[in-house]
């Protein structure tokens, strides 16, 4: 057990904890947008999985990692608004087409993958991106400062989402619609609006975190993402809706997750109890979730699709 | 009377909508294997072939059908209540677990006993694992879309562990490779044969019977009228009297036991008769516990007709295989086309209530009840129209 | 005179036909031509460039050989019960040879050969017929290359560290790995040889990670098995850290790096099993692909620069596994 306290191990269990969490940070943040708004997402590893797809495809084809990532962003983009079709427009049951999302994305990819790639080539992945001086702060600086563009990206966007969802127009819409739908519309609010804006969002975020995968592993595989999108979704419950609590979800599982592997490598998690140990983040999240719900209440509308009364 | 043909017509039209909706997406995979330089035609007459067109067909898409079924009939009674149960894979895990290790240190009996002895397993280990995020959901508001998907993974690991370790074939411990598979478990634990030979077993006869059953639950018992009237509109419910918390949990309890009796049934139909993992649910379930939920809502949430809706399914996993087989086109199509069913299908639902409540609504009397699916299906989330009291 | 020269005719006649109906029945005998049907079952994709792809290139190497054009493969059968359906119905539809190529698939594979008794069916990578006359088994040495290979990695490492990424501790990995670690140990008693099982054959990013954990700890030589290398070899590449392959040749997948492959040339022995199918015998054996027989062989990427003195340590180490000298397992 010492040798995990030692600083290098540390610094390295750290820093792939926080690569973990960046997809999951990433596609968490976005889904908060569209349940806030009152729109649950089940789709988003379907569209994990084709941003994924997309920005590997683009990476192999052009070596421009950036190009790759805004390439993901589009196809979760065209999805979001796939997805503000059925569950705005529809009203179709947010659970179900979620689902449906989730089979298409995972037979698509892999079919696209099968055809277009077969054999697996290894891409370029997000270069490291040492930030000037914080970079060289002992330990610390490791840890943190000197990860990809993609991680500091996404850590960035937890403070922009929090100000557009408290402290601009547009967020005060969305907090209202996914609270008390009909009374937003009596104000004029266009209920549909705000909730395909906000589905496009998460679509858009959804795509990009399944870009940041594929490329930070410098590969694609069929179901690469092996259920980081459903666990994504989870994280939302997780941080109360709440940027900051889905950062600190995100990051706690992916540090939980490092810490496991970083255990099976040193030894101190024998072999025969390596699968038990890889419940822990599944566990403590269930643990974390009851936390939340018995303190946090969910946006009042969320699934509920909205039907104009009168 | 006018009201009642008309209603009775656009309730006919109302079925047409998802049957367009499944048209539409195949369609659309037609094209997908035009485009793969596929000829449409020749693929489509592959799938056919592929599980429909022989004996050994029709068995592979009857024995794909079945874990479908039960979890397709544990999707539809959840959602009565107003519950979504996305934790079928782990619950299918954890009933084969349960049921394996029935198999393994129950004495030995004669084989009725025995099979009835591993099914109850199963049903206890699936109701075990579907109880929880129930309590969770009714005792501490924990979303249960959200614990189930936990519980999924929580199941896979589980079920590594005690198939890499304690219930491992003591045989492969011995010659070293390890393989990670039980032992070849008990005969007397057999599902029996239908026609001597071959693959074909009694599960299906027993997932059909489990349908049945709950559609008696549902409609023909006060239970079922519980769970439904929960699921229409709790606040109702409880202004009733019925206990709430208590039927959430029953509802994701019969849910789970459900998938689990498909995954004692998968063990134990088996062809290697014993349980093995590839490390994934997936490798165990093939899906079903997604798939299943397709099953649910292409059968209108309602048991029975969720029994030709799993043959359809069944054959549509199956014929993919074929199709790869045929036309070289890999068989993730088919799952993508399956997804493109389920949003169609599911988008389709405001367009088919719209026809079939287009006429006057109010009139409940429409006849005897037929055993056709209820048309508005009560989505959770309140979208409900129909009235608790019309007979299916 | 005219009736003999009939008869003689006739005899002719009866005679060509005698051998022509001699030839067909011979040609039937071969496992070879148009008439010979060859399926195979496997659990990933065909071009994984790992387990699933060796069989597959093996099978069609054999079939281009002999002129068997009916050849249907199966792959991404990871559900074990599809692989088992699969199986059943090649041996239903007349196949004359279903090759199971999975462990998890031997426990089906008992209950379905003995309904097939004209068929052979051969099971990999295993060592186990089930006293059944019609099953073949076939597994690699894979710890004979791991061996050599582990020579190699403990003479380029200069930070004494060496990181194996292996999916499940089963089989024909376990072989591999133990075989690596034994080989860096033969020849650098120092090194430290950080060995971890990720649990999964298939998951790619938990195989990424783990490379990861393992440069961390200060390894510069990696290796590892399975379908989900592709994870740890990007991370290798990124880190131009040099990377062994087994199964197939993987230079294609990171052409700076990767030193040698082990590659499994199941052709060697699908030879011999066919050979053996023609002659009537449909099963009962167990074969093993190694040095020896040139089953496995060890290939170079040329374009990295691996100093003459290192290979030749790898050259002896093959001699000496040939001549039993050295303890790979």
């Amino acid at each position: 057990m010492s040798e995990f306290f030692t600083a290098s191990v540390l610094i390295a269990t750290v820093a792939s904890g926080i690569r973990l969490a960046v997809p999951l940070l990433l596609a968490a943040l976005g889904e908060t947008f569209g349940q806030r708004s009152g729109v649950l997402n089940l789709g988003v590893e379907g569209m994990m999985l084709l941003g994924a797809f997309g920005g590997y495809y683009t990476v192999l084809q052009t070596d421009d990692v950036w190009l790759g990532v805004l390439v993901g962003a589009v196809i979760g983009a065209v999805l979001g608004v796939g997805t503000g079709i059925m569950s705005v427009t529809m009203h179709a049951d947010q659970g179900i087409s979620g689902i449906g999302v989730f089979l298409f994305g995972l037979g698509m990819s892999d079919l696209l993958f099968q055809k277009l790639v077969g054999t697996p080539r290894p891409i370029d992945t997000f270069p490291q991106l040492d930030i000037p001086i914080l970079s060289d702060i002992p330990v610390i600086g490791e840890m943190f400062f000197q990860s990809s563009g993609i991680v500091y990206l996404a850590f960035l966007a937890v403070p922009v989402a929090t100000f557009i969802i408290n402290r601009t127009p547009f967020g005060m819409d969305i907090r209202a619609v996914g609270e008390n739908p009909a009374a937003a519309d009596s104000l004029g609010v266009s209920v549909a609006r705000v909730r395909y804006a906000t589905v496009i969002i998460g679509g858009t975020l959804a795509g990009v975190a399944g870009a940041a995968l594929s490329i930070g592993l410098g590969i694609f595989q069929q179901n690469i993402t092996s259920g980081m999108g459903f666990v994504a979704v989870a994280l939302v419950y997780f941080g109360a809706w709440r940027p900051i609590g889905v950062m600190a979800g995100a990051l706690l599982y992916g540090l939980v997750n490092a810490m496991v592997l970083q255990f099976k490598t040193l030894g101190i998690i024998p072999n025969a109890w390596s699968d038990i140990a890889s419940m822990a983040p599944a566990i403590i999240t269930i643990l974390a979730l009851v936390f939340v719900a018995t303190r946090f209440r969910q946006p009042a509308a969320l699934t509920k699709p909205f039907v104009r009364e009168g | 009377m006018t009201q009642n043909r008309s209603a009775r017509s656009s309730r006919f039209l109302g079925y047409l909508v998802p049957v367009a909706a499944v048209v539409l997406a195949l369609l659309i995979g037609a094209v997908m294997l035009a485009i793969l330089g596929a000829n449409p035609l020749e693929g489509l007459e592959a799938m056919f072939r592929g599980a429909f067109g022989s004996g050994t067909a029709l068995t592979s898409t009857v024995l794909k059908a079945t874990p479908l079924l039960f979890v397709a009939v544990g999707i539809t009674i959840a959602f009565r209540a107003s519950v979504i149960n996305i934790g079928g894979e782990g619950q299918i895990v954890l009933g084969a677990l349960l049921a394996t290790i029935a198999a393994l240190y129950l004495p030995a009996m004669p084989a009725p006993i025995m099979i009835v002895a591993v099914m109850i397993a199963g049903i206890i280990g699936g109701g075990l694992w579907g109880a929880l995020p129930g309590a969770l959901k009714a005792y501490y508001g924990v979303n249960e879309i959200l614990s189930t998907i936990m519980l999924n993974i929580v199941a896979v690991q589980f079920m590594n562990f005690l198939l890499r370790g304690p219930l491992i074939d003591p045989l492969e411990v011995e010659r070293g490779t390890r393989i990670p598979q039980t032992e070849r478990l008990i005969e007397n634990a057999d599902l029996p044969l239908l026609f001597g030979s071959g693959r074909f077993h009694i599960g299906p006869l027993i997932a059909i019977l489990a349908a049945v059953l709950a559609y008696i639950l549902l409609w023909r018992t006060p239970t079922g009228f519980r769970l439904r009237a929960v699921g229409l509109s709790s606040d109702a419910a409880r202004y009733a009297g019925m206990p709430e918390k208590r039927t959430i949990v029953l509802a994701m309890t019969l849910s789970g036991a459900l998938c689990g009796l498909a995954g004692a049934v998968l063990v134990f139909g088996s062809e290697s008769h014993r349980m093995v993992t590839d490390g994934s649910t997936a490798g165990f379930t093939g899906n079903a516990g997604f798939n299943g939920i397709v099953v649910a809502l292409f059968g209108g949430l309602h048991p029975l007709w969720s029994i030709p809706a799993s043959f359809l399914f069944g054959g549509l996993l199956v014929a993919g295989n074929a199709l790869q087989r045929a036309v070289q086109v890999p068989s993730a199509l088919i799952l993508a086309i399956n997804g493109l069913v389920v949003i169609f299908v599911v988008s389709s639902e405001r367009i088919r209530r719209r026809i079939i409540a287009h006429p006057v609504r109010v009139d409940e009397d429409v006849g005897p009840p037929e055993d056709q699916p209820e048309v508005a299906v009560p989505l959770p989330g309140g979208e409900a129209e129909a009235d608790l009291e019309a007979e299916p | 005179m005219r009736r003999r020269s009939s008869r003689y005719g006739a005899v002719a006649v009866i005679a060509l036909a005698l051998a022509l109906v001699a030839t067909a029945c011979s040609s039937d005998d071969e496992a070879s031509g148009e008439d010979f049907r060859m399926a195979v079952v496997a659990p990933s994709a065909e071009n994984d460039l790992a387990f699933t792809q060796s069989i597959v290139d093996a099978v069609n190497v054999v079939a281009e050989d002999r002129g068997i054009t009916d050849v249907a493969v199966t792959d991404l059968t990871f559900v074990v019960e599809d692989a088992a359906a699969a199986i059943r119905d090649y041996a239903s539809q007349g196949y004359d040879l279903v090759i199971a190529h999975g462990s998890q698939y031997g426990g089906s594979l008992v209950e379905i050969a003995p309904d097939f008794p004209e068929t052979s069916f051969a099971w990999g990578t295993a060592a186990d017929t089930f006293d059944l006359d019609n099953v073949y088994s076939y597994e690699a040495a894979s710890d004979q290359g791991g061996y050599v290979m582990g020579v190699l990695g403990g003479a380029l490492t200069a930070s004494n560290t060496v990181g194996i990424v292996g999916p499940i501790e089963t089989g024909d990995a376990k072989l591999y790995v133990d075989g690596y670690a034994l080989g860096v140990a033969a020849e650098n008693p120092n090194a430290d040889v950080l060995i971890t099982y990720t649990g999964s054959f298939s998951d790619v990013a938990l195989a990424s990670e783990t490379a990861q954990a393992h440069l961390s700890a200060g390894a510069d030589v990696l290796t590892g098995t399975a379908q989900m290398v592709v994870g740890a070899v990007s991370v290798a590449d990124s880190a131009a850290v040099p990377w062994f392959g087994t199964q197939a040749n993987q230079t294609s997948l990171a052409p700076d790096i990767v030193v040698a492959s082990q590659v499994y040339h199941w052709e060697v022995i699908l030879e011999e099993i066919l050979d053996k199918i023609g002659d009537g015998t449909l099963g009962g054996e167990i074969y093993s692909i190694d040095f020896e027989n040139e089953g496995l062989v060890l290939e170079y990427n040329d374009a990295f620069d691996l100093p003459d003195d290192v290979k030749a340590k790898a050259d002896e180490a093959i001699d000496a596994i040939k001549d039993g000298s050295a303890t790979t397992k």
